[in-house]
């Protein structure tokens, strides 16, 4: 009898609160109706959508309505119950369709997702080894997609079947020994073959034989908080050597000058790399860690101070095919940081440019040396002694014709070395 | 043996603390030795820092979705770290710091292990009380002075420590090289080595109750995989820890006095620093020597609870039982030798880069045997769909989904141009942050009426799974397409990049998602504190479950069971056992008592019972023949 109260009770007062709600509503209807009806100009909701008070109130509305949700399924529920009728709802029928439906919604998601943003993810690998890179790629993402869509199938599709009904029972099957073999060897096959790919990928691009016909460009990069600082070999070939004590605002890579090497190294704002021509990355850091990565040449490596790093690559596609390509006039390649540096991070970056042979030539015959007057007066060198072409060519580039040439003739000389 | 003098011993501390002590509010709710006291204290401390540090994410999710917006109520709440109503850039790198340290260690490592290792070690194997309850008290007391350390850092006039959960040196090092790494880092290596105290003192703990404390005919293979996870969880913790506590105190030393174990030629500015002959990389080496079995460390405790919800809520035993408790010995032995798969791309000698590869993708395979034996258990089943049931089953689609992600990152050639991208974020939200969160919460649906004597409220429980599920999907999910494009983490705005900008309506998406699954945690928060005052009573076993802490009272007392501990005479999972009267066989009933539903199996060998058995089975077919006549 007191259960029979209790409902009448509880029906009252959820009765009162839906009806209470809904006279607000109507009531609220109303008033809107009215003063749209008086005041033709309408309210500029503006400034209230930026208040912070009226999303609390809007969530604080939403709580409202599901505790009305909740009242009136208990009352439902209760009434059911006191009617001795069967239960209200069956609550594993609703979540195990539920289960089903998200099987449904999710495996179309997966696809809008794969075939919507899979389109916007970067072209294909514009190096050698990212080649490579990208085959494994697919047939990794193949296989992962495959178990990755049939191991939901099965579970949702176990929610769904197999729910709780009161009709049956479980089957008891606690293990099968053949079952479970097959389970781990199978993935254990699969995964030797993907480690195997993976490890001779891996000492492919790290364990380089040089081509003494095709010897790779040094480039060094130096990472600082938050800047690229690049540096050409210059004519010989050769990075010169360079010591962190020696940093000054002037020398801001401590490029050490009494090494004959460093004399004709080159300043470059931008990276600018000829296709098809293997380049040798040399990787340092003057502060804190950061890390070089080149997405489009699938290139990572960290920088890090007091160890220097190396990563050869062959840019393969050249910034105007790959433009053509990705029909993006606006297509630019780049590098940026990837590791967490400092405040910063977000925006050190570089742009890239991958010409021919001929367009880099021509754009390193352009740039100057590292070493200038200011410098020279501090390692004691002669200041007139201009060691090479290529710093009249960074003062006066469009002098004469003939000192560009000359300086392009020694620079590929130099390469060809 | 000495299991049996413990136990009288413990019997008597027992009866004498009732005798002699009136339990005040100190010692019962502040510094209490009891552990479900202990649990319950590190699960409220461990959900408030989950709230605080998901109201974090938010905050920086928000930054990310609308990079140029102002939102003044930010300034309201954090000052000058949010001028203008924007969030500064080493603010942000403070939030995605102090969110990911608190979600790792202090939600998913004390939360998680602390609650429920607390919680069910103690009832599961039938023990009045963890063998040190003095010092399990500690363990939380440490754990609540990190978490206040921790938190502490927001108050400091150069913010919290900012280079990263991972706190990778130089820049941790270098007060110079971000504000975070003034005292906000001091504080945060403080609060990490008080923390990395607690779970050592928890660890060792959960070690010896589980290997000394077992009641009578508990044996190792008759223990649930709750127990097995946490034991083994508790192994991994205490070999890997002190790892981390000795990293962190070299890092102190080059902070504070000027050592260089983790510098060496670091110029700030065209300030050349004296610091000779160390290695960054050093730093995380040791780092990931934590690092890694710290991410098992997260994920085993919650794959041995969904273990437990699947199979009771399947009504089916658990698939492998065998299988599952190899494979977790296999994730734990193999845990110590994959850490070098987050440093493919530092530099580290390539060598290295072959070697962690091999072993990071052989670590698959008791993960996939883990996943599939799941899926055999659900099969055929008769499935309840508790709220703790959802969780689970959620937690094994996030474990595949989260895992499977994993064949890329661990191939250290694919590594090369995944690393540091929303790639790797996608990665390990979905396969330690969400699934092991699931993990979490089904056991808490699951053993909230073992906590607090009540039930929570089923249907809120459905709609915070639903929301919640949906959610995580919706946030996870298209990150792993930012990495593919080749955007890395830890990027303050993608304003400054020309090809990030297609990406910016992605992250709105991605930020209401997130807000709403933020939301989804109030009918969570409601339920949860709201069933503890008016929830419906819990009856003895709600879920017809077949372990030990289900025969314990329901009103806790101090010392679990009233007169002697039960004893065990099988494994936890005869659900459903053919020939039984029940769908569930308590681990208490003796073969005796269910004769018509022994297998020759369940008595591993021992020729007499099989004895008793036959000459039962031969009088049963002897009585029908009878019968029939």
């Amino acid at each position: 009898m007191s259960l029979r109260k209790f409902i009448s009770n509880k029906t009252i007062a959820a009765l009162a609160v839906i009806g209470t709600a809904f006279a607000n509503t109507s009531a609220f209807a109303q008033a809107a109706g009215a003063a749209a009806a008086t005041a033709e100009k309408p309210v500029d909701m503006g400034p209230v959508y930026k208040t912070a008070i009226f999303y609390v109130m809007a969530f604080l509305l939403l709580c409202l309505f599901i505790a009305i949700v909740g009242k009136a399924l208990k009352v439902y529920e209760l009434t059911r119950e006191a009617q001795d009728k069967p239960k209200g709802i069956n609550w594993n029928a609703v979540n195990g369709t539920l289960f089903a439906i998200f099987l449904i919604v999710g495996l179309y998601g997966v696809y809008w997702e794969y075939t919507v943003h899979g389109k916007m993810i970067l072209p294909e690998a514009a190096s050698e080894h990212g080649k490579k890179i990208d085959q494994m790629f697919n047939l990794t993402l193949i296989i992962t997609t495959i178990v990755f869509i049939a191991t939901h199938i099965i579970l949702f599709a176990f929610a769904y079947f197999y729910k709780h009904t009161g009709k049956r029972k479980a089957y008891y099957y606690p293990h099968n020994n053949a079952l479970e073999r097959i389970w781990t060897i199978i993935p254990a096959l699969v995964l030797t073959v993907m480690v195997l790919m993976g490890f001779l990928t891996w000492r492919s691009i790290f364990y380089k034989i040089e081509d003494p016909n095709n010897k790779p460009i040094s480039i060094e990069i130096t990472s600082s908080q938050f800047a690229w600082a690049i540096r050409y070999s210059g004519p010989d070939g050769v990075v010169g050597l360079k010591n962190y004590k020696l940093i000054t605002s002037e020398n801001a890579l401590g490029i050490d000058f009494k090494d004959k090497n460093a004399m004709d190294d080159l300043v470059a704002d931008e990276m600018v790399l000829p296709v098809n021509k293997p380049v040798r990355l040399i990787l340092t850091s003057k502060d804190v860690l950061h890390s070089f990565y080149m997405p489009h040449f699938r290139v990572q490596l960290n920088t890090v101070p007091g160890m220097t790093s190396y990563f050869e690559f062959t840019p393969t596609i050249t910034t105007e095919e790959m433009k053509a390509k990705t029909n993006d006039p606006k297509f630019e390649y780049l590098f940026l940081c990837a590791k967490i540096c400092g405040e910063g991070h977000y925006k050190m970056q570089k742009k890239v440019r991958i010409v021919s042979q001929k367009e880099y030539d021509a754009w390193l015959a352009e740039q100057g040396t590292y070493l200038n007057d200011d410098l020279r007066k501090q390692f004691n060198m002669p200041v007139t002694a201009a060691p090479a072409p290529a710093p009249a060519a960074a003062t006066a580039p469009a002098d004469s014709t003939a000192a560009d040439s000359t300086a392009v003739q020694t620079t590929q000389t130099a390469l060809k070395k | 043996m000495s299991t049996i003098s413990l136990h009288d011993t413990h019997n008597h501390d027992s009866h004498d603390d009732h005798g002699h002590h009136k339990e005040t509010f100190l010692s019962k709710y502040v510094f209490s030795m009891d552990h479900k006291m202990i649990a319950k204290q590190f699960l409220i401390t461990g959900i408030i820092m989950a709230v605080i540090a998901m109201g974090l994410s938010i905050l920086f999710r928000i930054q990310l979705a609308w990079p140029d917006k102002s939102f003044p109520i930010l300034e309201t709440f954090l000052g000058e770290w949010a001028e203008g109503g924007r969030i500064k850039p080493d603010f942000y790198l403070a939030l995605v710091t102090i969110h990911g340290t608190i979600m790792v260690f202090f939600v998913l490592t004390a939360g998680l292990s602390g609650t429920f290792s607390n919680l069910l070690i103690p009832l599961q194997i039938g023990a009045r009380d963890m063998a040190s309850p003095f010092l399990n008290m500690l363990s939380y007391w440490f754990f609540f002075s990190a978490c206040v350390i921790m938190m502490s850092s927001f108050f400091i006039q150069t913010g919290p420590a900012s280079a990263g959960w991972t706190i990778y040196p130089p820049l941790s090092a270098l007060p110079t090289a971000i504000k975070g790494s003034g005292l906000g880092m001091t504080l945060w290596l403080i609060s990490m080595v008080l923390f990395v105290a607690s779970s050592l003192m928890g660890g060792i703990n959960y070690v010896s109750t589980v290997l000394n404390m077992r009641t009578k005919g508990m044996d190792l293979w008759k223990m649930p995989l709750t127990i097995w996870a946490f034991f083994l969880t508790a192994i991994l913790g205490i070999l890997s820890f002190p790892v981390l506590v000795a990293g962190v105190v070299l890092l102190v030393f080059d902070r504070s006095f000027g050592t260089s174990f983790y510098l060496s030629d670091i110029v700030m500015g065209t300030q050349v620093l004296p610091n000779e002959g160390g290695s960054p990389i050093l730093w995380q080496h040791l780092f990931w020597f934590l690092g890694h079995p710290e991410v098992y460390i997260v994920i085993m405790p919650a794959l041995g609870i969904s273990s437990e919800v699947i199979s009771v809520n399947s009504r089916k035993p658990i698939f492998g039982y065998h299988a599952m408790i190899y494979s977790l010995i296999g994730i734990t032995i193999l845990s110590f030798i994959v850490w070098g798969h987050h440093m493919f791309v530092t530099g580290m000698n390539p060598l290295l880069g072959g070697v962690f590869m091999i072993t990071t993708l052989i670590i698959a395979v008791p993960s996939a045997v883990k996943t599939f034996n799941y899926l055999a258990t659900l099969w055929r089943g008769n499935i309840k769909f508790t709220p703790a049931m959802l969780f689970a089953i959620g937690l094994v689609s996030f474990f595949i989904s989260g895992g499977l992600t994993g064949l890329f990152l661990g191939n250290a050639s694919l590594d090369i141009n995944l690393h540091d991208t929303y790639f790797v974020v996608a990665h390990f939200h979905l396969v330690m942050g969400s699934a092991a969160i699931f993990g979490m919460l089904a056991g808490v649906y699951h053993w909230y009426p073992k906590m607090f004597g009540r039930m929570m409220s089923n249907k809120l429980g459905y709609l915070h799974f639903w929301l919640t599920f949906i959610c995580a999907y919706l946030v996870f999910f298209p990150l792993h397409f930012l990495g593919l494009d080749g955007v890395p983490r830890r990027y303050y705005a993608f304003t400054e990049f020309e090809f990030m900008q297609k990406w910016l309506t992605v992250n709105v998406f991605v930020t209401w998602a997130a807000i709403i699954g933020g939301l989804a945690q109030v009918a969570f928060l409601w339920n949860f504190f709201y069933s503890i005052f008016k929830g419906k009573k819990a009856p003895q076993n709600p879920w017809g479950a077949n372990t030990l802490e289900w025969t314990a009272p329901v009103e806790h007392i101090h010392g679990n069971w009233p007169g002697e501990i039960p004893t065990v005479y099988r494994w936890p999972y005869d659900y459903s056992k053919p020939g039984a009267e029940q769908d569930f066989i308590p681990q208490t009933i003796p073969f005796s008592e269910t004769m018509s539903s022994n297998m020759p199996h369940d008595f591993e060998g021992n020729a007499e019972a099989e004895r008793i058995q036959k000459e039962w089975e031969d009088q049963r077919d002897a009585d029908e023949k009878t019968k029939l006549d």
